[in-house]
């Protein structure tokens, strides 16, 4: 590497790191919102999220595929055995050497043990039994292990989350790490720490993760949009997961 | 999968008022929107939603296209006797759910 990249890559590094948010003043999104916003959130009786959340439940002891397995007959009791299980995804699969983010999980269990069919990414029965796994770790901080095998992973999702892209030429960190808490149009700029996935939005009308919001976002800045599962969508999850190491989870959150 | 959640308050005394919270799942479809190839994508809403309270409709809504996808119903009663109520949410296509949840008046 020439001198003059060196120092440019300095810069690059330098001006990425200024902006971190101190881990004392980091706000989930919730925080953000607004106070009808919160309540519908707060309260499961209102919550649409919990709609998934029962579906789950249900998918979660119905037999699939060939095996004519349900979760329940492994895994038990989901209160039981799923607690703390969405706060430390993204994680690392040994077999496949891959990193897997919850749904993938999911799916490989229905194609290793149920020998069933993956679910597409976003239908609903993968988003309610995601939504059902992850609210078993409701109000549980978030942490996902970072060791020497996951440590590439998260660079990789930390370069992202730092690279420039796109027509407006943004980083995810300008926004989120710079900037949160002003105005994007109407909207408030979120420090972006995944608390609440699979999330509610009212814009979408409609339960979807966070791979679903993270391609809308760069839909947004209008640059070459990730296939959902993809490497650098799931590097990216990681990367946020550990940015928000500590935070409490909030499945099924709602969002404006 | 069509899912309703109802929360009634399991007991209440005499004369109270209580808040029912319902929600349906349902995505609202407006018959306004068009796919990619601009062919219109047909209505599909709940046309009506009732309560009744042992036989007594408490509660009555027409719902309309711009309503939201899984709308949240609250309404107050004034709970009389212990009994039911009964929740009924009627849309196209032949969606309907059916919802029965006690209530203990003492």
């Amino acid at each position: 590497m020439s001198p003059r990249l060196l120092l440019l890559a300095f810069f690059v590094v330098a001006g990425a790191w200024a902006g971190e948010i101190p881990l004392e003043q980091r706000r989930s999104g919730y925080d953000l919102m607004s106070r009808e916003t919160q309540k519908i959130q707060d309260d499961d009786a209102t919550n649409p999220g919990m709609l998934w959340v029962l579906d789950g439940e249900a998918l979660w002891s119905a037999r699939a595929g060939t095996a004519n397995r349900s979760c329940a007959d492994c895994h038990g009791d989901a209160k039981a055995s799923m607690k703390g299980v969405a706060a430390r995804y993204p994680a690392l699969d040994a077999t496949r050497g891959k990193l897997l983010n919850l749904e993938q999980r999911i799916n490989a269990c229905r194609v290793d043990r149920q020998k069933a069919s993956p679910l597409p990414y976003e239908s609903k029965e993968l988003l309610a039994l995601e939504a059902y796994v992850a609210r078993q770790s409701r109000g549980l901080p978030i942490a996902p292990k970072i060791d020497a095998k996951t440590k590439p992973f998260l660079e990789a999702g930390k370069e992202a989350f730092h690279r420039r892209q796109g027509q407006l030429n943004l980083s995810c960190a300008q926004c989120h790490d710079d900037h949160w808490g002003k105005k994007l149009a109407g909207s408030v700029i979120p420090q972006a720490h995944p608390t609440g996935y699979p999330i509610y939005r009212l814009e979408w009308q409609n339960l979807g993760s966070l791979e679903r919001r993270l391609r809308n976002c760069v839909f947004g800045i209008r640059a070459q949009v990730p296939d959902l599962g993809s490497e650098e969508l799931v590097d990216l999850e990681l990367y946020l997961m550990w940015r928000a190491r500590g935070m409490r989870l909030e499945t099924p959150g709602v969002r404006p | 999968m069509a899912r309703a959640v109802v929360t009634v308050p399991p007991r209440a005394k005499r004369g109270e008022i209580v808040e029912i919270k319902t929600l349906a799942q349902h995505s609202m479809e407006t018959g306004f929107r068009r796919t990619q190839n601009g062919e219109l994508i047909p209505r599909d809403i709940i046309r009506t939603f009732t309560c009744s309270y042992n036989g007594v409709e408490v509660c009555r809504v027409e719902l309309h296209p711009a309503i939201a996808a899984n709308p949240l119903i609250a309404f107050t009663t004034v709970a009389t006797e212990s009994g039911a109520l009964t929740f009924r949410w009627d849309g196209d296509n032949g969606y309907t759910v059916t919802e029965i949840a006690p209530i203990k008046v003492e």
